[in-house]
């Protein structure tokens, strides 16, 4: 009974943006590990086949240690670093799919998630049907993506290819497929992965100006890129991932300046230490 | 509202307040997940339903195919019982040919696209929170799609063979739901290994034909009740074995399945249901980092 009314009034406190004092989204002390096989493809055989052997080909691998931040209602967020510091870990744990090994995240708001590898699971389905399909599993009903569905085809202008298989679709088509539904499902939250780097420049414009309407309507944002002048030109804050760990929070030109003054400084040693 | 305690809010999946907390492996908490998976079961129909019109069977061949494919199996296998026999069998024969390898068809289907619909879906796991159970509960919606057209088939070689026709055959649909849920337990559970196994679906047709040799389809009950106790035992042990014998006993002999088979079906129903299910839901928060 109690839960409920607490959900009723973050729900009220959202719907007219007037929330007061509560972050969006609070991570505290998260760090997420886990085990990744070195083997390509994990078989029963292979396992078999090394059995008594004792060769170790579970590795684990720290992808966030230790990171806490807050993020207030309307904060654009960039997330900056090298390849494999954690960013995409550190977006997939708040949307809820990578379960934190310690520490707790908290969210305020509709999840709409636009990662790395954008909709469509299924190449043979046609992009309508991977649309509906997404919706449906994201939780909104029938009727609710019905709704939705003419503003994202429109918004993806992708014209007789929305009925073709997606195999069929250049990536440039798949990204903004994917942007479109992710923008449309009016969330509260949006997480943005590596997505504005596909699609041509009138449609990364168009994105843009979506993202800024968004921003407009005190949607909090995280954005994850390496276009370090999308970052400095859309976040109004900024964090800087190293190797898993939290290296710089605040204003997005200091923490760009420092990210970039270690990517000429330490050069060699990123190469040397990352890879 | 920050100082509210440790939130208690139930939606995992979409509600408006998230709290994720340290893993363990473990049960998610039931009364959520069976909510979410209850408001997202349109996901499971809509997934299965694409996945036919992908295949073309909604089409005329498509579905003329979908009733070719076993019927040309049942001829198949009733040739090859033939010729082992040495002398052909009746058409009631193969009436019981074909009721069994429908069903078996239905339940071995299911079980193999179940198996790999955790690790095909794997966009859809990396980017969207939802219970992954929906998966192999949608491969086991096809299954079912596809088991439908072949059911007129069994009709008219029911009616040409001269088989009873009789109040019993009202316990139907309650074994179809009990063969349904056996095999999406069966599903989930091999969907579960093949995470971490990649070849557990190569196995798997091998498992199949043998079960299929096993199983009271290639013959009858009556073929092997003279057969020695210690193989009799061993065959009762096969899920198929008190599962189509309740199939048959309706079809066959034109009364309800008797109590032993029902029990037996329905425990394994329950039995695959639970460990297949709880195996999948004590593992499916680790799916996103595995694939």
């Amino acid at each position: 009974m109690s839960s409920l009314s607490v959900s009723e009034r973050a729900k009220k406190g959202l719907s007219d943006g007037s929330r007061v004092g509560g972050p969006a989204v609070k991570v505290e002390d998260l760090s997420v590990t886990y085990r990744a096989s070195v083997e390509k493809r994990p078989t029963l055989r292979g396992a078999i086949m090394r059995a008594g052997r004792g060769r170790r080909t579970i590795r684990t691998i720290e992808a966030v240690r230790d990171v806490s931040f807050e993020v207030q209602p309307g904060t654009v967020l960039g997330i900056v670093g090298a390849n494999g510091a954690g960013k995409s870990t550190l977006v997939r744990a708040v949307a809820g799919i990578l379960p934190p090994t310690e520490g707790r995240i908290e969210v305020h708001g509709r999840v709409s998630t636009l990662l790395a590898l954008g909709v469509g699971f299924n190449g043979n389905l046609s992009g309508r049907e991977n649309v509906v399909l997404g919706g449906l599993a994201a939780g909104l009903t029938r009727s609710e993506v019905a709704e939705k569905y003419q503003e994202i085809e429109d918004f993806a202008e992708l014209g007789d290819f929305i009925d073709m298989p997606m195999k069929t679709y250049s990536s440039g088509m798949f990204s903004r497929l994917a942007f479109s539904v992710a923008v449309n499902m009016t969330p509260d939250i949006l997480l943005v992965d590596e997505a504005l780097s596909a699609g041509d420049a009138r449609f990364k414009r168009k994105s843009l100006d979506k993202m800024r309407e968004l921003v407009a309507q005190a949607r909090t944002i995280f954005l994850v890129s390496h276009a370090l002048a999308t970052v400095r030109e859309l976040c109004s804050e900024a964090i800087w991932m190293h190797k898993g760990e939290l290296k710089l929070h605040g204003d997005p030109d200091r923490v760009i300046k420092g990210y970039t003054r270690y990517l000429e400084v330490g050069e060699s040693a990123v190469t040397d230490e990352d890879f | 509202m920050k100082g509210s305690p440790p939130v208690a809010l139930d939606d995992d999946f979409l509600g408006q307040v998230h709290v994720y907390e340290k893993h363990r492996i473990g049960l998610p908490r039931m009364r959520p997940y069976f909510r979410e998976l209850w408001r997202r079961r349109e996901f499971a129909v809509e997934l299965s339903r694409s996945t036919l019109r992908a295949q073309n069977f909604n089409t005329l061949f498509g579905q003329l195919w979908l009733v070719l494919n076993p019927l040309l199996l049942g001829a198949v296998y009733y040739v090859l019982v033939a010729i082992i026999r040495g002398n052909a069998r009746g058409i009631d024969f193969l009436a019981h040919l074909l009721g069994g390898l429908f069903i078996f068809y239905f339940v071995s289907g299911s079980i193999l696209t179940g198996t790999n619909s955790v690790v095909g879906g794997g966009r859809l796991i990396l980017n969207t929170s939802f219970p992954r159970i929906l998966l192999p509960a949608s491969a086991t919606i096809t299954a079912f799609l596809r088991f439908l057209p072949t059911l007129p088939i069994y009709a008219a070689v029911h009616i040409a063979a001269g088989l009873p026709f009789s109040w019993a055959m009202l316990w139907v649909p309650v074994l179809l739901l009990l063969y349904a849920l056996f095999a999406h337990g069966v599903a989930a559970f091999f969907a579960t290994l093949q995470v971490y196994f990649r070849d557990t679906a190569n196995f798997l047709p091998y498992l199949t034909r043998i079960w299929l040799y096993l199983s009271p389809i290639l013959w009858t009950l009556d073929d092997v009740s003279g057969v020695g106790v210690k193989i009799k035992q061993f065959l009762v042990l096969n899920p198929l074995y008190p599962m189509l014998g309740a199939w048959q006993d309706i079809m066959e002999h034109g009364h309800a399945p008797r109590l032993s088979f029902l029990l037996g079906t329905l425990a394994w129903a329950v039995g695959a249901t639970v460990v297949g299910g709880l195996f999948f839901m004590s593992r499916e928060r680790e799916f996103a980092v595995r694939l």
